[in-house]
């Protein structure tokens, strides 16, 4: 072993090396891609000591519940009787409603935590069961899924685009790494509704992220394989669909044989559905049983107040009132097909790595402003590529993120989970305007656009005082969640606007520059 | 990019606070309800009760500095809920006195930020690595301690570090007063006295001629004096010092605490253990000590079977004894730049033979030598080596479930952080010192710790695993201690090494 001569005590260049982080180079890469593992990681265990959604609200509970009484189902019940009312499994109470991966991701938890606690799990006894200890195997599981689906996932994909070098210069490239790995991984909203309000996000949110690593690193193979395994453990990763859709192909048509292309890729496709979905093949009332589960449009187009285009403008016209659900459909169903149609177009004509990050948020986005029955969480999915992009939309992002966790702040509430999501912004903000960083370049806005941008941020500010320090009006009592919605809505039709405009200069910017840097 | 480390510091202090908002749900020790009662006594009680009020078991210990404290972080508590400050205190508090309390030592912690901004110049004026800086304020034996378990650590480490940044920059008498307000808050950092005295005798008094000395002896005195008057006269007033004695320094308790501080006396048990042991094999009569040290609670001393009994005069002269040569060298050369060394020497050698030594006063040493950490190689070997150990000698602290991956994390992260910034600033170093480019770093990194340290790093490892998941399979329920013994002896181990490798670099290079 080298022993190193005892170094002199004298740096040469004290300021400098004193202000220099211990991240940034030369620090070794892997350890440093450990250390900010590590820190994300730790972050999602402090979140996971807070409450969780439903908690001790008997008699329906929360989201705990439904994934609890999941792996409960899954674990004493037949794969038939997983999605049919039976009397062991009323569907009125948390049934199984996401495609056939999570119910087997639910029965894998259920088994270990029957191994080691049975009655949080026990058919029909342990509804409703709750205890530290079951609160604490089920927040490991949680803990492990994130650890090992979406940890990997956001490793290769930050490997793939710096090895792409997507829209970098160089600098970003030997620099710009950690501190995209750290946006990724300290998703704000992600740990606060993972870990706190309590979902496995992660798990279909990193299987996609595994699958644009896939396409970033030209494995289209297995990034197709990986994205319907996220279609398959939540069917909300659909949103995505359009762009991977619209992506793949138009890199098909570039070929030489594009049919083949076209053909192999619709093989993994088929090939993964079929084996996720075997157990639900054997008849065909067996499959469109799961299937009537996955869409329940009977909750109609929207609920709560989520900052959608359907329950924002229902203020005005009252779509619930006029319209049955079968014209309702449609119309979101045209206007969804509407709105990512361009970014839809650009991707089939001039397919590209940064392109695709783009169409990603805006197809995703399309989904969570115009489609039928959307969540105030479906704001993870269009989150997901703006914290991909973030390297390229600095400031973008960091805005998104600020009102995407506005938009959930009437849930933190209800979820009690308050301190938590105080933190936990902070922590990003942190992370975000880390010092040394020089990402922060500076916009130039004038003066009066800055006023009208720190006039959504104003507002927001408020609302977060008054929603838990005013009562509301004894008339609107739902007047607070509403404003937070309509704040959130304008801020996240402005930003898809400005994805759309950018993915749609990018063909004309890179004409300009010229194709130097695709080689 | 900014040239000095103070921002930067500031950024690792709001991290660290957003990690400490996340850790008011968290479990709490008695400490809490010590604090809870002290901060009501403090508020409801005059000062001529606070020694003497016995609504709870958990009396006033500290000295009248930290009563004092305590008072001032209850000023604003009637805000929250007059209920908080009323004796005797509500048995289960409510979720706003919790998130008060966590509050309060969050709050205090900013002194701790004061000194370490301050710190922020070495005692060359140079700056100091934002790394230093940083291992102090993310700590994760401090975030344990103060805000899980409960206690406020952060604070008297701040004026700590802050009375060794005044003797840093020459400003003796400053650094003197801060150090016996800090005695008159938390009496445990009189082991530190001998070296601030022999220090600040030589190099503050001695030196400048008679006349000056002297007058500089009398200043300093007074100033010390001053601080004590005013910690300790009204209780003097009161006549209550005798009272005030027997609470600071309660002899009865015993040499180790309930959980072995893995310093020099666990080794003396075990041999002690031992020497019983095989006495008795061979055919002598050796009486066996009614209450044993296993058992969890130690009330009196007289428990050793063959060794000789252990009393607070001879852990007093052996701290002393392990000492001197620190002493010695303050006195003969006194500089600044080594006084952390030192203070940080004395405060290891009052853990490693101290009487009723708790697992939590290894943070008054790891605290400041983490400051130093960076000034060569050799320390950050050292730091990281000792500063793993004395983290996971805390662990027995948060035995509960929920904390269990928390502190797993703390100190993952933390040795991670040190991995990569000691492999990075001394690859950095050695690059622009124009020495071979060192691209994997591997020199570093095979330096940072060497193959034995590495061993018993993963030995840590071992233990952990044994004690969670093998012990309970091999014994069952029973020898339930003995996963705390084997915690504190193979801690002792780490930390009787650190001692000698501070002796030995205080004999040799200061």
């Amino acid at each position: 072993m080298a022993k190193p001569k005892k170094s002199r005590t004298s740096a040469p260049d004290p300021p400098k090396a004193a202000a220099r982080l211990p991240w940034q180079p030369p620090a070794p890469p892997v350890p440093t891609a450990l250390l900010i593992s590590l820190a994300a990681l730790l972050v999602r265990v402090l979140v996971s000591v807070g409450p969780y959604s439903g908690q001790g609200a008997a008699p329906k509970f929360g989201d705990y519940e439904a994934q609890r009484h999941w792996m409960e189902l899954t674990l004493h019940l037949p794969p038939s009787d997983w999605y049919r009312n039976t009397s062991d499994n009323d569907l009125a109470y948390w049934g199984l409603d996401y495609p056939p991966l999570s119910a087997y991701q639910s029965l894998l938890h259920g088994r270990i935590i029957n191994a080691s606690l049975p009655e949080a799990v026990a058919l029909r006894s342990s509804r409703g069961y709750e205890s530290p200890e079951s609160k604490l195997l089920m927040r490991w599981t949680v803990l492990s899924s994130d650890l090992l689906v979406f940890f990997p996932a956001a490793l290769w994909f930050v490997w793939a685009y710096m090895r792409g070098g997507i829209g970098i210069t160089v600098e970003e490239r030997r620099e710009g790494w950690m501190w995209l790995l750290a946006m990724v991984l300290i998703s704000p909203c992600l740990v606060l509704i993972d870990h706190g309000h309590f979902q496995y996000n992660c798990i279909s949110l990193g299987l996609a992220l595994g699958a644009i690593a896939g396409v970033l690193s030209r494995n289209e193979l297995a990034a197709a394989a990986l994205f319907t395994l996220a279609i398959n453990h939540k069917q909300m990763s659909l949103y995505f669909a359009p762009a991977f859709f619209s992506h793949l192909l138009g890199k098909c048509l570039k070929r030489k044989y594009p049919i083949v292309e076209v053909m192999k890729l619709a093989f993994v496709v088929l090939g993964t559905f079929a084996i996720v979905w075997w157990p639900f093949l054997h008849s065909y009332e067996a499959a469109l049983q799961v299937v009537s589960r996955l869409a329940p449009f009977e909750r109609g187009i929207y609920e709560d107040y989520v900052a959608n285009f359907w329950c924002s403008t229902s203020v005005i016209v009252k779509w619930k009132r006029l319209f049955a659900i079968k014209p309702l459909k449609i119309m979101s169903l045209s206007a969804t097909i509407l709105a990512f149609l361009p970014s839809f177009v650009q991707q089939v004509k001039s397919p590209s790595n940064l392109g695709f990050l783009y169409s990603l948020m805006n197809s995703s986005f399309s989904f969570y402003l115009f489609s039928y029955q959307v969540h105030e969480k479906s704001i993870l999915l269009p989150l997901l590529p703006a914290s991909l992009l973030a390297l390229k939309e600095h400031q973008m992002y960091g805005w998104f993120v600020y009102f995407a966790l506005f938009s959930m702040y009437p849930l933190i509430c209800r979820d009690q989970l308050l301190l938590q999501y105080i933190a936990v912004l902070a922590l990003f903000f942190l992370i975000y305007y880390s010092p040394g960083g020089r990402h922060g370049k500076r916009l130039n806005i004038s003066c009066r656009a800055k006023v009208v941008l720190s006039l959504p941020f104003l507002c927001s500010l408020l609302l977060h005082v008054t929603y838990l320090q005013l009562e509301p009006p004894k008339r609107y009592p739902y007047l607070f969640d509403a404003l937070i919605m309509f704040v959130s809505f304008s801020q996240f039709v402005i930003l898809t606007l400005y994805t759309n405009y950018k993915q749609w200069m990018l063909d004309t910017h890179s004409r300009s520059v010229g194709m130097k840097k695709d080689l | 990019m900014a040239a000095s480390s103070s921002p930067a510091a500031a950024w690792a202090f709001a991290a660290a606070t957003c990690v400490k908002l996340l850790l008011i749900p968290t479990y709490w020790s008695t400490d809490f309800d010590v604090h809870r009662y002290w901060l009501a006594l403090t508020h409801a009680l005059p000062a001529r009760q606070w020694y003497t009020d016995q609504s709870s078991q958990w009396t006033l210990d500290y000295p009248p500095f930290f009563a004092y404290f305590s008072r001032l972080l209850s000023l604003p508590a009637p805000l929250v809920d007059p209920n908080l400050v009323s004796v005797p205190v509500p048995e289960s508090p409510p979720f706003a006195h919790l998130l008060y309390l966590r509050l309060t030592v969050a709050f205090s912690d900013l002194v701790l930020l004061g000194s370490v901004l301050l710190l922020a110049r070495d005692a060359r004026r140079r700056q100091r690595a934002f790394l230093a800086l940083s291992l102090v304020l993310w700590s994760p034996a401090l975030l344990a301690v103060d805000h899980i378990h409960f206690q406020y650590n952060g604070f008297l480490m701040g004026l700590l570090l802050l009375s060794l940044y005044f003797l840093e920059q020459g400003w003796d008498l400053a650094g003197g007063v801060v150090f016996a307000s800090l005695l008159c808050s938390k009496h445990l950092f009189l082991v530190a006295a001998p070296v601030y005295f022999m220090y600040l005798f030589r190099h503050y008094c001695c030196g400048r001629g008679v006349i000056k000395g002297l007058g500089r002896l009398v200043l300093m005195g007074s100033g010390v004096a001053a601080v004590f008057a005013a910690a300790f006269a009204p209780f003097v007033y009161y006549g209550q010092v005798k009272q005030l004695f027997d609470r600071l320094f309660p002899f009865g308790r015993g040499l180790c605490h309930a959980y072995w501080a893995p310093n020099f006396w666990v080794f003396y048990i075990m041999l002690d253990k031992v020497l019983a042991f095989l006495l008795r094999r061979l055919g002598f009569n050796v009486a066996i000590p009614e209450a044993s040290f296993t058992g969890g609670l130690v009330s009196n001393s007289s428990l050793f079977a063959v060794l000789p009994k252990v009393t607070p005069i001879t852990t007093f002269l052996l701290v002393i004894l392990a000492m001197t040569p620190c002493l010695f060298k303050a006195f003969s050369n006194p500089q600044p730049k080594y006084i952390i060394r030192w203070v940080s020497y004395a405060c290891t050698c009052g853990f490693i033979f101290g009487w009723h030594v708790h697992e939590k006063a290894s943070l008054h040493f790891t605290i400041p030598l983490a400051l130093i950490s960076m000034d060569n190689l050799n320390d950050a070997r050292h730091y990281f080596l000792l500063c793993i150990v004395s983290c996971y000698s805390l662990f027995p602290l948060l035995f509960e479930n929920q904390e269990y991956l928390i502190k797993v994390m703390l100190l993952l992260t933390y040795a991670a952080l040190m991995w990569v910034g000691f492999t990075s600033h001394f690859a950095a170093n050695s690059d622009q010192e124009g020495k071979r480019i060192n691209r994997s770093g591997s020199t570093v990194q095979n330096g940072l710790i060497g193959s034995i340290g590495l061993s018993y790093l993963l030995g840590i490892a071992a233990i952990e695993l044994w004690s969670q998941v093998f012990h309970q399979r091999v014994f069952g329920d029973r020898l339930p201690f003995l996963p705390l013994i084997m915690v504190s002896f193979y801690c002792g181990i780490g930390m009787m090494y650190s001692w000698m490798w501070q002796l030995v670099y205080i004999v040799r290079h200061t």
